[in-house]
């Protein structure tokens, strides 16, 4: 009995450990590409290990490339520029690359794996991206479904970002997620207030990390975000600046209107604010404050259903409405737009009816 | 030992005695790979490769290690240590030398070592009594037949892609009632030539 327990044991164990050295062995000869040469943008250069995919490669040299899945390849977040050395497209790849794309060159970082020398362009605003360690200062409604959301950086204790640009938040698992999320919102402090972030964040029903934030964090708790990214902040020209926004939409702009301010930008800036009532107003007051203490600026919320109680006196109608009233050629005009899709469709209508060039209309859709 | 002629192995086990389409076995990737025709053959090809090999190494460990040690009861476990270590030796080779038949090929084997029909061809040879070369036909005509029956239906789902199909049927539904028509039309292979 105790034979034939040693034998069956013993066989089982020896084919087992027989195939796991031999893949030990091939490991260490045939998967291993030694170190190979990373170069990136043409200048810089880092010498890496090679055999793993480009995402963590880059992620282990403290560059981060924006991806919400994690390295799954279900995203196609993590696309970025191969010059040299990564090979023909993958099967895992093509779903994601666009015919246009596969002509430049773009790749999934997270499908291509780093196996000889490799030449590829980042984004230069990717190599300020990092990753924070944060602290909850303050909870804060600014109106029944927004609220505000300070952050203290703890670890590093400094960002440096353009005004309007965004963070991502990473949302642990919890009860609506079982998996840790990132997602992303916009910055609504100013730059110069380095040590800190604070969010406006909008409650969307059944949202992952909307309803995170409304309802389980706490003052207090710590917080992992990253960032800055995107390329909706302030362009550095004379033209008048025209700021359309709705909902949350609200968070770029004033920390784009704080930095002027700060810098005592001369340009003139005119920001429409789109809501239904009076509750659905973020801060008024404030941003009216803010936009007096620009050296030419002005605030003009609009009400799309005032109701009685509201007692508004000021402009009514669509947001689209007003900024069609107020601006009488958009030719030396540059607008920058954050909102639903839809808002954001029908502006630049009216913006490029207006005269305004298409090209110098930005947004953030979301 | 089963004294079937080699050929006939071959030719029975793609059509008469189909893995997929007369045993239902490997399903799972049969169902999710099948929408792409360039996809269908790639993972297809690797069943091939994979069925043929495998089959013929559990043969030799069933033959010349667990029969001669009485631990035949044992290859359940045993072949599916030998297919995960092959599978992954293989794949680390393919990625190695060609870039190509890794993009092809080499991106679908760990797909492929939790496949059923892989298992399920060592286990067949094990019941039937296959000899060493019946063992390796037995798994490359397992593997082709795998082949024919997806590449098949990636040609017929990609037929039916712009159809109207009841909303309850659409995505897996309809694929099983077509995998099911499939079956009926290849059980008129049956009797033609006997595996077993």
């Amino acid at each position: 009995m105790l034979s034939a327990l040693l034998i069956s044991v013993g066989t089982v164990t020896g084919i087992t450990v027989f195939l796991a050295v031999i893949l030990v062995i091939s490991e260490a000869f045939i998967a291993n590409y030694g170190e190979v040469e990373l170069t990136i943008n043409g200048s810089k250069k880092l010498t890496v290990k090679g055999g793993r995919p480009l995402l963590g490669t880059l992620i282990e040299e403290e560059i981060f490339i924006p991806s919400a899945c994690g390295g799954r390849g279900s995203c196609g977040l993590c696309k970025l520029k191969v010059e040299s050395g990564a090979g023909q497209y993958l099967p895992t790849e093509l779903p994601w690359i666009s015919k246009e794309e596969q002509g430049e060159n773009i790749r999934l970082s997270c499908q291509v794996k780093v196996k000889q020398d490799m030449a590829i362009r980042i984004p230069e605003e990717l190599f300020s991206v990092k990753r924070y360690q944060t602290k909850v200062e303050s909870i804060v409604d600014l109106t029944h479904d927004i609220k505000e959301l300070r952050m203290k950086l703890l670890k590093p204790d400094f960002i440096d970002f353009k005004a309007g640009q965004f963070v991502q938040i990473q949302v642990p698992e919890y009860k609506l997620s079982d998996e840790s999320v990132f997602r992303a919102y916009s910055v609504s402090s100013a730059p110069s207030e380095t040590g800190t972030v604070e969010l406006e964040v909008r409650l969307v029903p059944e949202g992952i990390c909307t309803t995170w934030v409304h309802e389980y964090l706490k003052e207090g708790q710590e917080v992992t975000i990253n960032g800055p990214y995107g390329d909706f902040f302030l362009r550095d020209t004379e033209r008048d600046i025209v700021c359309i926004a709705g909902g949350s939409g609200n968070a770029p702009i004033k920390s784009i209107m704080l930095d002027m301010a700060e810098k005592k930008n001369p340009r003139k800036l005119t920001y429409f604010y789109g809501a239904r009532t009076r509750k659905d107003l973020v801060l008024p007051d404030e941003m009216d404050r803010i936009a007096q203490s620009l050296v030419n600026g002005k605030y003009v919320p609009v009400l799309s259903e005032p109701s009685d109680e509201d007692d508004w006196s000021g402009e009514t109608g669509f947001v689209t409405e007003t900024v069609a009233n107020f601006l009488k050629s958009g030719e030396n005009t540059e607008a920058y737009l954050c909102g639903s899709p839809g808002m954001i469709n029908a502006c630049i209508q009216v913006l490029t009816d207006k005269g305004v060039p298409e090209e110098l209309i930005y947004y953030d859709k979301f | 030992m089963n004294d079937l002629m080699p050929v006939a192995v071959f030719f029975g086990s793609i059509f008469t005695s189909n893995i997929l389409l007369a045993n239902y076995l490997g399903m799972c990737s049969f169902l999710s790979v099948s929408k792409e025709i360039e996809t269908s053959a790639g993972l297809g090809a690797a069943v091939i490769f994979v069925m043929a090999v495998t089959t013929a190494l559990n043969w030799l460990v069933y033959n010349y290690i667990l029969l001669p040690l009485g631990l035949d009861y044992l290859r359940f476990i045993v072949f599916i240590v030998v297919i995960a270590g092959f599978v992954q030796l293989v794949e680390m080779i393919i990625e190695r030398i060609s870039e190509g038949l890794y993009a092809a090929l080499g991106i679908f084997l760990p797909l492929i070592t939790v496949n059923c029909a892989i298992l399920g061809v060592s286990l067949f040879m094990v019941i039937r009594n296959y000899n060493f070369i019946n063992s390796f036909f037995f798994g490359l005509g397992s593997g082709i037949g795998w082949f024919l029956a997806i590449m098949a239906m990636a040609g017929i789902r990609k037929k039916i892609a712009g159809s109207r199909i009841p909303r309850g049927l659409e995505g897996a539904g309809i694929t099983l009632i077509i995998a099911g028509m499939m079956a009926l039309a290849f059980m008129g292979f049956s009797g033609m030539i006997n595996v077993t």
